[in-house]
């Protein structure tokens, strides 16, 4: 079996756009994901944050909703980042799924697996789940869509009716898990993608990936088991100033 | 058949130079009309090509592996031999260029001897350049250390595996040439015969070992780099693949076969442990820096090590050997532990072994001293034995490792049929009777980066080639007769396995013609090899179809090439009536069981020309001269 | 002891191939793995069956030509082992072992155990070498290399390709090696020129074999007989970036002008 001759190189063969090979390769590809994977997990973590303010009452946090709505201009920027990103994320590994798939046609009849973690196999399913999560997500506390009360602006009580009844809740913490999972491989994968690795901080980038993955997961569960457990209830009075947005 | 050396004169340190001027050019243009066919991709074979291919020549490139990559150049540990004397001990090109002749027993060519040594300088520079990561100082130079038996610190090495990072230097350049489309590699390729036109060298013919077919490939020379012929004592430290049968069948085309019976058992390899052994696996000899060989005084001690007091230790080299002690050259190494265990002191299962212990080194330097030393050794061999080496002594016992035998080539390793080079472990080498650690590697690419380029021209400049293609009937002769071959082991259909076969030969040979030689011994291996062979033609089991990947098949054509070289090796055995290098004729020593060389009758190559099917092969001789190496007895006490 | 192993027959790239169970009586543990399959070919040849055809060489763990699946793991379960050098003493009497070829588009089946592996050929044809012909190198001490740099690179260039890190990547990525080589080169002074060039062609050779991508699952180095750490991909990763960003390694344009 003959390695057939490559084509000899002639220092032109570069004909499409470094920008639009770069984009086709199995780096860049991996590049585009870790960057908007980034910004997603920036967001979750500042999101989580925001939303933590729940915790300060109605007021507190409506009139966080407040303020972000009086700046348009950070709040659509941030907006088009997001929706920018997930769709990059969501091609990127649609694509680089299907190339993986495509390498492997026949699979073993046995393996084992040594090294790889649970969260590192099922990326694809946590993402998936995240994904389906968003559509809801957005649905049912921004648009209200399939919200049972939604109240356009009442922050406070859109996230605690919303969580209180049926599945929703189940929802959302299943995401969590499945977000957890997803931000703990994504995390320090997502450095090792971008070049970040030196045998002195190698051990960091583990700790640094469970502690701001448990951070976030744990926050964001606590939300729907306050809930749940009646920690956060509607005050008695809805007599609450609703700002309604300029 | 004539043996013309064709040695430039003047002063040995002019030869090359004058030579390299003297040597006809090819007309730059005219290169590329030029095909060469270059069998083999070890050290040899990858740096030729390679080399070649940058001049502009069209290369074909054939290897039996899967890939270039794999050739068995890879797996040396050791080093390679230079002489930058970088460690201002008192190297040169003159030292050298002594010990390599005075290792090798004074068997070998003083002028091709002293270009080898002129030349690994240039080899580590060209090797640096390609990127081999050999081991550095802190400073950042380059280091080394002192080598089987070596008084001076010259060895070259990238961990335990120089080889291999040796070799990754000649394949990158090599594909670099692949893909470059001046090198067509084959890989998955068994040359199978020589093609020979109007008395020179004109292509191959190989077997497709996937596919099964037959192909013919014409060249305008032919360079054989197919290592060596070890594989004929069946256990050895050679590579399963590793086979005679492209020089075997040059032979049979003309190309006479030097010194066959030179071959070099290596005194450090684990110990064979049952029936169902396929292989030997070698420790490096750097061991012998730090450990110490010893046996029990008393035969049949089988007390475990550690409850044998010092006293009733023989550090048998040590006490023979006392200036060089445990770092005696591998033959005299390898004999005195044969001589050991026959006298019954043997340790291990079946007494053929001898201990390697560190526990001296260790309590000196301390465990991790050892350890970054010798680790990956030592993980190795726990590997493969379960025994830890830091706690119990290794056991190691000799092994065939080397043929310096070989096609017979003159200064421009040319062989007798012209056209074809020979060059690596496959020429009866450099070596002489004993090849020096650490100077295959060199030997190898000093043949394929910086003879065979500048002497293949030489030829090519100086001869007048008619076009030739593949439908000559010197071509279709070799096809049909390859074909032939491998019908005629397909259509045996006898009882026995191909290695059955294998194993008995090697049985033989080791028995009769490994670290000693006697004249009894050697005749009845002529009287037993030539039966075994009969039997395997008559009842050789090879099993499927030519027309698929066929491991059997391809096993069943060396073993069968072996079959005949193993009668030619202990034909040479028998006739070199002295003891020098590798080759020990228990009849030819001194009182003290050193070997005792014969000048007066032996100075000389012995090149063996095949005289066909069925009649004894005629021995011819080329007389070999000393004049800057006085030959003398060697001597390690 | 005793065995059962279920095998990968397959009889060319064409056939579809199917597990036979063979026993394999009377291994002793101090044989390799490649042994014991020697006995059991013995055993069919005897039998006029056609013998398990799988790729070896050195038998040393070194030319990295052997290599298969063993019980799902890329040359068996003995970490930084090759296949030719594990021994049976890790098997237990009475054990089943099912034994598999690597796996991956890119290695196509040749015939039972047996895989062609020259896309790695390729890869390395496409930029895995510094460019240095045959006689035009300066003094081997002329460029000093940092034995920091020389160790580092020495534990790349260790790969020997023998292709266990696709078979065990459950992308059948070829990361790992790719990585060992971009950095083995890329990290010696000597590899400096055309380091960016390299990583561009030999990345864009992978890829174009048909492998899988990395998502860093570390199998490879896990199964990885000589060790080769992930942290070359990342580093593979940091030059391949760094070559699209700085444009380093891309054609130099040619600027017409008065000559
Ligand atoms: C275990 C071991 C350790 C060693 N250590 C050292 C050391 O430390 N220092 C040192 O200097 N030397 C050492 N040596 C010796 C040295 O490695 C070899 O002599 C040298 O590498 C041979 O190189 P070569 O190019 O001639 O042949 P090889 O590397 O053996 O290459 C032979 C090539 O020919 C091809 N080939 C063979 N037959 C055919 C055929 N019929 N058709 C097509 N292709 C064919 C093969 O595919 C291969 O590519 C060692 C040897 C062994 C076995
Ligand atoms: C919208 C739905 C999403 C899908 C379908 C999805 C899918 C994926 C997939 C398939 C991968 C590659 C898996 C791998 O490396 O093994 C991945 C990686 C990643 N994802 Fe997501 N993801 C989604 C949402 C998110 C979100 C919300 C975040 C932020 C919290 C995120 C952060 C990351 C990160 C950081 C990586 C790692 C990138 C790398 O390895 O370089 N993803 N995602
Ligand atoms: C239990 C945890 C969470 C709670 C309680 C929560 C709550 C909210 C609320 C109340 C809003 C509407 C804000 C407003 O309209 O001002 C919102 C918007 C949003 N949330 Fe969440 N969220 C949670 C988790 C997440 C996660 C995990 C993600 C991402 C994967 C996410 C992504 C978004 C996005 C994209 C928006 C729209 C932002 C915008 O309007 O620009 N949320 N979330
Ligand atoms: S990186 Fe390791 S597993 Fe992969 S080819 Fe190299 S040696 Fe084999
Ligand atoms: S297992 Fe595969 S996913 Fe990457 S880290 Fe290794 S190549
Ligand atoms: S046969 Fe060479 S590495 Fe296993």
């Amino acid at each position: 079996m003959s390695a057939t001759a490559l084509p000899a190189p002639t220092g032109k063969e570069q004909t499409t756009h470094p920008a639009a090979s770069f984009l086709a390769s199995s780096i860049g590809r991996k590049v585009v994901m870790a960057l908007t994977g980034l910004v997603l997990f920036g967001y979750v973590v500042v999101h989580m944050l925001g939303n933590l303010q729940i915790y300060l009452g109605p007021a507190a946090l409506n009139a966080y909703a407040v303020k972000l709505r009086e700046m348009p201009a950070l709040l659509w920027g941030v907006r088009g980042l997001l929706l920018v990103s997930v769709v990059l994320h969501v091609w990127a590994a649609a694509s680089l799924t299907r190339t993986n798939m495509d390498a492997r046609a026949v699979g073993y009849r046995r393996r084992r697996n040594r090294e790889s973690s649970y969260a590192s196999r099922t990326m694809r399913w946590s993402g998936v789940i995240l994904l389906l999560f968003i559509v809801y997500h957005l649905l049912h506390l921004t648009f209200g869509t399939v919200h049972p009360s939604f109240v356009d602006g009442d922050v406070y009580h859109n996230v605690v009716s919303g969580l209180q009844v049926g599945v929703a809740p189940l929802f959302y913490v299943v995401a969590m898990l499945a977000l957890g999972l997803h931000m703990f491989h994504g995390v320090w994968s997502l450095m090792q993608t971008v070049g970040l690795s030196h045998p002195r901080y190698d051990r960091l980038r583990y700790a640094f990936a469970a502690f701001i993955t448990a951070v976030v997961v744990i926050g964001n569960l606590s939300f729907p088991l306050a809930v749940m457990t009646g920690l956060l209830k509607e005050p008695a009075s809805r007599k609450v100033a609703i700002h309604t947005a300029p | 058949m004539e043996l013309r050396a064709n040695v430039p004169d003047g002063p040995i340190e002019k030869k090359w130079d004058k030579h390299r001027f003297e040597m006809k050019l090819v007309n730059p243009a005219n290169k590329r009309k030029h095909t060469i066919i270059v069998v083999g991709s070890g050290l040899a074979g990858a740096s030729s090509a390679a080399s070649l291919a940058e001049l502009g020549y069209n290369v074909k490139c054939f290897c039996y592996q899967d890939s270039p990559r794999r050739a068995h150049s890879i797996a040396a540990q050791g080093g390679i031999n230079a002489a930058k004397n970088y460690q201002n001990d008192g190297d040169s090109v003159f030292r050298l260029f002594y010990d390599t002749v005075k290792g090798g027993d004074y068997r070998s060519r003083e002028a091709n001897v002293y270009r080898l040594a002129q030349l690994s300088v240039n080899i580590i520079d060209q090797c640096v350049a390609q990127g081999v990561p050999f081991a550095r100082e802190y400073g950042g130079m380059l280091a080394n250390r002192s080598f089987g038996g070596a008084q001076v610190s010259r060895t070259f090495y990238a961990r335990g595996q120089t080889g291999q990072q040796l070799l990754l230097g000649a394949y990158q350049a090599l594909e670099r040439q692949v893909g470059l489309g001046k090198v067509d590699m084959h890989s998955r390729h068994e040359m199978l015969d020589l093609v020979v036109v109007d008395g020179r060298a004109r292509g191959i013919v190989t077997r497709d070992m996937v596919t099964g077919e037959v192909e013919p490939h014409v060249g305008d020379a032919v360079v054989l780099a197919t290592g060596g012929y070890g594989n004929v004592f069946y256990l050895a430290t050679y590579a399963k693949g590793a086979n005679a049968t492209a020089i075997w069948r040059a032979y049979k085309r003309g190309a006479a076969f030097a010194n066959p019976c030179f071959t070099q058992i290596h005194p450090t390899c684990i110990p064979v442990t049952g029936e169902h052994q396929s292989k030997l696996t070698l420790m490096s000899e750097s061991l012998r820096n730090d450990g110490r060989i010893w046996v029990p005084r008393k035969k049949g001690d089988t007390r475990p090590p550690p409850q044998i007091p010092d006293e009733e230790r023989d550090y048998y080299l040590e006490r023979q050997y006392p200036s060089f002690g445990n770092l005696v050259p591998r033959d005299v190494a390898s004999r005195a532990a044969k001589r050991v265990c026959d006298e019954g002191r043997g340790v291990g299962p079946g007494g053929y072994g001898v201990y390697l212990d560190f526990a001296d080194a260790i309590r000196r330097l301390g465990e991790s001293v050892i350890g970054e030393k010798y680790g990956n050794l030592f993980e190795m061999y726990e590997r493969i034995t379960a025994e830890n080496p830091y706690r119990v002594p290794m056991r190691i016992y000799p092994a065939t490792h080397y043929t310096m035998g070989g096609l017979w080539v003159d200064y421009n390793l040319m062989s007798t049929i012209p056209g074809l080079h020979v060059i690596g472990e496959a020429n009866f080498s450099d070596h002489g009777a004993n090849r020096l650690g650490a100077s295959a590697l060199m030997q190898g690419l000093a043949d394929g980066y910086f003879v065979v380029p500048y002497t293949l021209g030489h030829y090519l400049a100086s001869t007048k080639l008619e076009p030739v293609g593949p439908d000559h009937a010197a071509f279709e002769e070799a096809e049909a007769a390859v074909a032939a071959r491998v019908e005629k082991l397909l259509g045996v259909h006898g009882t026995r396995s191909v290695d059955s076969f294998h194993r008995e030969l090697g049985k033989i040979m080791w028995e009769h013609c490994g670290m000693a030689r006697n004249e009894g011994g050697l005749k009845s291996a002529l009287g037993k090899i030539p039966d075994l062979r009969e039997e395997f033609w008559r009842d050789v089991k090879v099993l499927g179809e030519n027309e698929e990947l066929n491991q059997s098949l391809e096993k069943a054509g060396r073993v069968a090439d072996f079959l005949e070289l193993g009668e030619l090796v202990c034909l040479d055995a028998l006739e070199r009536r002295e003891s020098c290098g590798g080759h020990f004729r228990e009849e030819f020593q001194t009182p003290d069981g050193e070997a005792r060389r014969d000048d007066e009758r032996f100075s000389h190559v012995a090149a063996w020309e095949y005289a066909g099917e069925g009649r004894p092969p005629v021995r011819h001789v080329e007389p070999l001269g000393f004049e800057y190496v006085h030959p003398t007895q060697r001597s390690y006490k | 002891m005793n065995l059962r192993l279920h095998v990968w027959r397959q009889r060319n790239a064409a056939d579809s191939g199917r597990f036979v169970t063979y026993p394999a009586a009377d291994i002793s543990p101090d044989m390799s793995f490649l042994e014991m399959l020697d006995v059991v070919n013995e055993g069919l040849i005897a039998r006029g069956e056609d013998p398990i055809a799988f790729d070896h060489d050195c038998r040393e763990g070194i030319c990295g030509t052997c290599g298969m699946m063993i019980d799902g793991q890329a040359h068996g379960p003995r970490r930084a082992t090759t296949a030719c050098q594990l021994h049976m003493r890790t098997f237990h009497d009475g054990d089943e072992i099912t034994i598999e070829p690597w796996r991956a588009d890119s290695f196509p089946v040749v015939k039972d155990l047996v895989v062609d592996r020259t896309a790695f050929d390729r890869i390395v044809a496409a930029g895995g070498f510094i460019t240095a012909p045959t006689g035009s190198a300066p003094d081997g001490n002329a460029i000093p290399v940092p034995k920091t740099s020389a160790d580092l690179a020495m534990d790349a260039a260790a790969c020997i390709g023998c292709g266990a890190c696709v078979a065990a990547c459950p992308n059948a990525s070829a990361m790992l090696f790719t990585a060992a080589k971009v950095s083995h080169l890329g990290l010696l002074p000597q590899g400096q020129p055309e380091r960016y060039a390299r990583v561009r062609r030999m990345v864009s050779q992978m890829d174009a074999e048909g492998f899988g991508t990395c998502t860093n699952h570390f199998e490879c180095e896990a199964a990885c007989p000589k060790s080769i750490s992930v942290r070359f991909i990342a580093r593979l990763n940091r030059d391949y970036l760094r070559a699209v960003l700085t444009g380093g390694g891309e054609p130099a344009r040619v600027e017409g002008g008065a000559g």
